[in-house]
């Protein structure tokens, strides 16, 4: 067993334990944690494939931000803990069934049927890179020339979710007062300013 | 020895932790997320592992695109719960009968 073997033996275990966590713990924020440890597990993985840029990014984006997201909600909502527990042994013999069955199904196609596919000896043994490669530089190549289109999409995916994150958690309370700038800026002399014409003296008639 | 079927079973073993993950969660919005959020996982790690033997970037660049629309189905997500615990004071899957679907 090599170095990397025992790696990605590792990381995969630290993987699959964590996310069985995931699933099982008692606390959303436990499981929440629990998933920042299956990312970083992942992550480590994805070293191990020679994709740095994406194991920093899913460090990043993921770490960083969705499950510091995941959390402040997670936090926010005062959920009952008992109450959300019901069900769970109720429905833990489907849920495993199901999930067995998939494995064995998928471990048979990858495994044995797959074996006669993916056996070959370039697949096997991928291509090793210098150390003067950067997995970064030639995404980043490939990510502006031929995906660049996509690329745009994408960021306007990610400007859609912010402006529907908005406008879907945004209220208008009724008893804060609020200021309304078009308002501000139309109101003219006339509605603001009434010059009153009056005797200095009362009482006595002018001249 | 490591190979390309070790990555594929890995992504397999934890597609199927989330799919029973979502089973067994039902009341919890906020986990069923998370749930959903390892399929992605789990889908990244065999495009990674396929981009890495078959030398070929593609694959990495549709990790980064499904990185990009799962992060912002995790906030439209998150969004939809927080006006939805402000309603209903609840997050639990089965009490969503308002539409009657």
């Amino acid at each position: 067993m090599s170095f990397t073997d025992f790696i990605f033996l590792a990381f995969s275990a630290m993987l699959i334990a964590s996310a069985l966590a995931v699933i099982t713990a008692r606390n959303p924020v436990h499981s929440a944690l629990f998933l920042v440890l299956c990312f970083f597990a992942s992550s480590a993985l994805w070293l191990l494939l020679e994709a740095e840029f994406l194991a920093i990014a899913l460090v990043l984006v993921y770490v960083g931000a969705v499950m510091v997201l995941f959390l402040f909600i997670v936090m926010m909502l005062d959920i009952n803990l008992v109450q959300i527990r019901e069900g769970f042994v109720r429905y833990l013999p489907i849920g495993a069934f199901f999930a067995l069955c998939l494995v064995g199904i998928m471990v048979w196609v990858v495994g044995d049927f797959g074996a006669r596919i993916f056996d070959t000896p370039e697949l096997q043994q991928a291509v090793q890179h210098g150390a003067d490669y950067s997995n970064t530089k030639a995404l980043g190549r490939v990510l502006y020339t031929d995906y660049v289109l996509p690329f745009e999409v994408a960021a306007v995916i990610l400007l859609v979710a912010i402006i529907a994150a908005i406008t879907l958690t945004m209220r208008r309370r009724e008893q804060t007062k609020y200021q309304t700038p078009g308002k501000q800026i139309r109101v003219k002399r006339e509605d603001r300013l009434r010059i009153v014409k009056m005797d200095s003296v009362p009482g006595e008639p002018k001249s | 020895m490591i190979g390309l079927n070790s990555y594929l079973i890995l992504g397999a073993v934890l597609f199927a932790i989330s799919i029973a993950g979502i089973f067994l969660n039902r009341k919890n919005v906020v986990v069923l997320l998370m749930c959903i959020e390892l399929m992605l996982l789990a889908a990244n790690i065999n495009f990674v592992a396929f981009s890495y033997y078959l030398n070929d970037l593609a694959g990495q660049v549709f990790v980064f695109f499904i990185l990009t629309v799962a992060a912002s189905e995790a906030a439209i997500g998150l969004a939809i719960l927080v006006v939805l615990f402000r309603n209903r004071h609840s997050i639990d899957v089965e009490q969503l009968n308002e539409m009657k679907g």
